[in-house]
């Protein structure tokens, strides 16, 4: 790059995150689907966690689920974060970022879990104090 | 130009100079394309989220730690309000369509279209701020306030998080509409609002997840 001042664009091949590489009416079309998609796993979510739809115990599971899926039509659509080799980058950021999420999420439940099973009730640590 | 590389002190141009041949030296950035510009930006930007997520995750972890934790006062289910969430997610999500609306009349330098869809961005997050200082008002009031329960506590810093950022992004949104009236859609004002519209975006996921986790799991489980 340097051998030629500086005028060789090496991220040609490279979309920044939240661009579309789409006609206006194309992006405005992504835009409107990625509405719709999002309204309606909210929609679902709501009308999942109010109605006795599915069986009491599979609730969370159902939520989570759902809101797994919006967040990722919130990234491919609003976001326009791709799986296209112009978006490797930005999506091994995002990868990194899920890892380090799930581990302080994961880590810190498991660990407190533990340790409240683990630990004496307090009414009984304050009665050794004595 | 591998030998020229090893030779160069600085080889990955963290200083953001670099030596030309004739023995001048310029910046990096302004010798890269506009594209390669946005690129930089837009990159660097997505890791300041991301990484703003990943604290977000740590309020998560501390909520659903603590979510137990209600020291015999209220719990989630005797104090949400699922309708007026509901509402809140609503005026959030149409004001994250809007601002997709906002960058794309950006990008076709539009700027009636610009502040019309930024105007509309702007009352839906001023909507969604005034029903969430409501809703904590009113839990302050009935005395469940942050100091009432370790699960108060953690349910205040993590939804009240979530609205400080929301506040700044408005603060940024009225700047970007001010930038555009004063500069016009020049390169770099281009970039903020690439910026930008990636913070509100990012804002929105992560409310899907507040919505989730802490209104719709703590008032049904």
């Amino acid at each position: 790059m340097n051998d030629q001042g500086g005028k060789v664009d090496r991220h040609q091949s490279d979309t920044a995150p939240g661009d579309d590489r789409e006609s206006v009416v194309g992006e405005v079309r992504n835009y409107v689907i990625g509405f719709g998609l999002a309204t309606f796993l909210t929609a679902a979510s709501y009308f999942f966690a109010q109605s006795g739809f599915i069986w009491g115990p599979a609730i969370p599971v159902a939520l989570i689920a759902l809101a797994i899926a919006q967040m990722g039509v919130h990234l491919v659509f609003f976001l326009h974060i791709t799986t296209g080799p112009d978006n490797i980058n930005n999506s091994l950021a995002l990868a990194f970022g899920t890892l380090i999420v799930l581990l302080i999420m994961a880590g810190s439940i498991w660990i407190m879990a533990h340790l409240n099973h683990n630990m004496m009730p307090m009414d009984q640590i304050m009665r050794m104090q004595r | 130009m591998a030998a020229h590389a090893l030779a160069t002190p600085d080889p990955n141009h963290v200083s953001g100079k670099v030596g030309l041949h004739d023995g001048r030296s310029g910046d990096v950035l302004a010798e890269r394309s506009e594209s390669s510009r946005r690129i930089i930006a837009g990159y660097g930007f997505w890791i300041f989220l991301l990484s703003d997520i990943i604290m977000f995750s740590a309020f998560f972890a501390s909520y659903a730690v603590l979510v137990g934790a209600t020291a015999d006062g209220p719990s989630g289910r005797d104090l949400f309000d699922l309708d007026n969430v509901a509402i809140e997610t609503g005026c959030l999500l149409l004001s994250s369509f809007a601002c997709g609306m906002a960058s794309v009349a950006a990008s076709v330098k539009n700027r009636l279209w610009f502040t019309v869809a930024m105007a509309a961005t702007l009352v839906l997050g001023l909507a969604f701020l005034g029903l969430e200082v409501r809703e904590f008002y009113g839990m302050v009031v009935q005395g469940a306030g942050p100091s009432r329960s370790a699960f108060l506590s953690a349910f205040f810093a993590l939804v009240g998080c979530h609205g400080l950022h929301v506040a700044i992004g408005i603060l940024w949104l009225l700047t970007m509409v001010a930038q555009v009236y004063a500069k016009g859609f020049r390169g770099e004002i281009l970039r903020r609002i690439l910026c930008f519209s990636l913070f509100w975006h990012a804002l929105d996921i992560v409310w899907v997840a507040l919505f989730t986790v802490v209104y719709l799991l703590g008032s049904g489980a």
